[in-house]
This record gives structure tokens, C-alpha cells and sequence, in this order.
């Protein structure tokens, strides 16, 4: 599969890696250039010796997602540090370049929810963070 | 009239004024604490603290209430988002975006979120009419409506010169609806004659551009938007 990931910080450079190593296609966007760092780190070669593919630009730049390849992009994942971003450009990589997958990272778990409801596949760290806080302060069932 | 504005920036804060010397009812949400405590004093109770784009902020305004959502911050895709929530989430008739990047207009439309204003157009569409170069300008698209009003400078050598307005044999879905002539402007009827130098308006469905361009400035170049 060709996944196109936006935003290389902690979550979409792990994700990346993982992609990668798991034999799909990755590329990434990522407006700040040392992200790429990321993405080496821990790694035995370079990220493009290893398959992967890096664009500097930012999200809501039509060229920038095109050089990405997200006109042949499967899966389209937005995990840049601002869930408005991350709103928009899913909506469209689904709307306007008609990806199947387009999964997006929203900390706050209201809009998360209300645009899941919407049809996006919207993933909130921050919800699975109170449920795990939540369920350690519970007491221990016997 | 209740008024909901996300951003108390320039734009905002002096939309906020006008609105309630209209004496609407007004709320700017503004989520810098800087920019909002230098506010404050000013605006008093209409002007609230927080992130727009948090919907329980949102509803701490009364959103569901509101006839007008207006998002005019800094940051088109919070612009877009507030929009798309007030329209969608909670079925607010009108909504105002602003643009901040004219690049990201399309993505405006894309997602409904209309009309979107930018800065940079409306002084484009400003320079178009002081340079009448450009042969035609656009003075208003009606989206909704499927109509456009331009203008144009007839040409010496446009085929209509000379013409009585009834035997212009203009496109289906285009009708002259204004002349200026002499610094004066008048509503033509159908005996009036079309002189070279005069400036026409018409009302037409959109598309129609070049076609008419053809009748009354052969050779102007359309503005392109």
C-alpha cells in the first residue's frame, strides 16, 4: 500500500517506520526538515536507503501534498501538531484527491468525536490517555 | 440579531464595534489572554476568553443561538473549522470566513464553507475597476444564485458600436442592465445606442464572460480571478 504521512513529529515518524518496515510505501510531509532526523534515528541506513520518501513543505500546500504523492496515496495519515490542520487536510485528501483511508490525529476528544461522526476516522490520544489514567486509578478488581 | 466572532484581531474587533452600534448583540471569542485582556475593558461582557475551535467554548458563547457565525482569526484552518462546526454541528444559518491565504481559497469552497472573504481578491477586484486596461471586471458573484454582474469598457471597434440595444443579439442568460456615459449612468432601453467609450454592465449567468467580451471589446483580455 502507499501510505502518504503528514507531520513527522513523535506519533507519524513512529507510525512511518513502522509502515516501512512492514513493506508498504511510504512518504512523508513534514514542513520543518530536521523531522527528517527523525526518521534516521535508530535506523542502520538513511530513511530513502531504506524506501522512504521525505517532501519539506506544508500541509495546505496543493504542490507540496501532489510532490507527496497523494494523488496515487491508499492511506492518508494527518498527524501534524494542530488538529484544525489535521481536520482539514484529511477532509481533502478525501474530497479532493478521493483517498480510500485517511485517518487523522485529534487531541481534543470532543471534535474528535463529533467528526467521527462525520465519517472521519479520527484517533484521540488525549481519550486513550484518560481511559488508561482512569482505569490505573481504579482499584484493583479481585 | 446575535453575532458569535472568532478572533478579536483588527478585522474582528472593529466588526464587533460596527455590529453593536447597529445595536446587535454581540460575542468575540479571542484565545490569546494578551489580546484578550487588552480588550476586555473595551468590550466588557461581548467579548469571552478561549479557543473558538473548541466546541464547548463555542457553546459557552451560545452558538446554538446564533443567526451569525464570523471567523476572522488569523489561522485559516481554525477559520475553516469554527465555520464548518457552526454550520454542520450546530445548524447556524450564516456563516463569514476570512481567508487569510488566497491560496487556500479552494479549500474555502471545498468545504462549503462560503462565502469565504480574502483581502487580497477584494483589492484585486479594487485594482481591476480603477484600471480599465483589463476590458472587463468582475463587480459581484452571486454563488448561490448562478449570477455574476461585470463590466466593460466598449471598444472602438466592437460590433456593437453604433447598435440600438434591442438588436444586440446577446447570449441566452446575459442582459445589459446599466450604461455609463459621461461620468452619468442610466438604464438603457431597448432604442438606446451603444457608443464606443461607454462602460457596460451586465448581469449574466456565469461562463458567459468571453462571449460577451466579444461583442464589446474584441480585443480586451478578460481579468482572470
Amino acid at each position: 500500500m502507499f501510505v502518504l504521512i503528514v507531520g513527522a513529529g513523535r506519533l507519524g515518524s513512529a507510525v512511518a517506520k513502522t509502515a516501512l518496515a512492514a513493506g508498504h510505501e511510504v512518504s512523508v510531509l513534514d514542513q520543518d526538515p530536521l523531522s527528517h532526523e527523525r526518521l534516521d534515528a535508530g535506523q542502520t541506513q538513511s530513511w530513502e536507503d531504506s524506501g522512504g520518501q521525505f517532501t519539506v513543505g506544508t500541509a495546505l500546500e496543493m504542490e507540496a501534498l501532489i510532490q507527496a504523492g497523494i494523488e496515487r496515496a491508499e492511506v492518508f495519515i494527518a498527524s501534524t501538531s494542530g488538529d484544525n490542520t489535521n481536520l482539514v487536510i484529511a477532509q481533502i485528501a478525501q474530497k479532493r484527491f478521493g483517498v480510500a483511508q485517511a485517518v487523522v490525529r485529534v487531541m481534543d476528544p470532543a471534535r474528535a468525536d463529533w467528526y467521527r461522526e462525520q465519517g472521519l476516522h479520527t484517533i484521540s490520544p488525549t481519550k486513550h490517555a484518560i481511559e488508561m489514567f482512569e482505569s490505573a486509578i481504579q482499584p484493583q478488581a479481585a | 440579531m446575535y453575532v458569535i466572532i472568532a478572533g478579536a484581531g483588527k478585522v474582528g474587533r472593529n466588526l464587533a464595534r460596527e455590529l453593536i452600534a447597529k445595536e446587535h448583540e454581540v460575542t468575540v471569542i479571542e484565545s490569546s489572554r494578551p489580546t484578550y485582556l487588552a480588550n476586555e475593558e473595551e468590550f466588557e461582557h461581548a467579548i469571552q476568553y478561549g479557543d473558538a475551535t473548541e466546541l464547548w467554548v463555542l457553546e459557552r458563547a451560545g452558538i446554538q443561538r446564533a443567526d451569525l457565525v464570523i471567523a476572522v482569526t488569523g489561522d485559516d484552518e481554525d477559520n475553516i473549522l469554527v465555520c464548518q462546526v457552526a454550520k454542520e454541528k450546530y445548524l447556524c444559518d450564516r456563516i463569514i470566513a476570512r481567508v487569510n491565504n488566497p491560496r487556500n481559497h479552494d479549500h474555502f469552497r471545498l468545504l462549503g464553507i462560503q462565502p469565504a472573504v480574502s483581502a487580497t481578491d477584494l483589492i484585486l477586484r479594487l485594482i481591476e475597476h480603477e484600471v480599465p486596461r483589463y476590458g472587463l471586471v468582475h463587480l459581484l458573484a452571486l454563488e448561490e444564485e448562478r449570477l455574476e454582474i461585470i463590466e466593460l469598457e466598449v471598444t472602438a471597434d466592437a460590433p456593437v458600436v453604433g447598435e440600438r440595444v434591442s438588436d444586440i443579439a446577446l447570449p441566452e442568460g446575459s442582459l445589459i442592465i446599466s450604461v455609463l456615459r459621461g461620468g452619468a449612468g442610466f438604464v438603457p432601453k431597448a432604442d438606446t445606442t451603444i457608443e464606443a467609450g461607454d462602460e457596460v454592465l451586465l448581469v449574466l449567468d456565469p461562463g458567459l464572460e468571453e462571449a460577451i467580451t466579444t461583442f464589446f471589446a474584441p480585443n480586451g483580455h478578460a481579468a482572470t480571478l
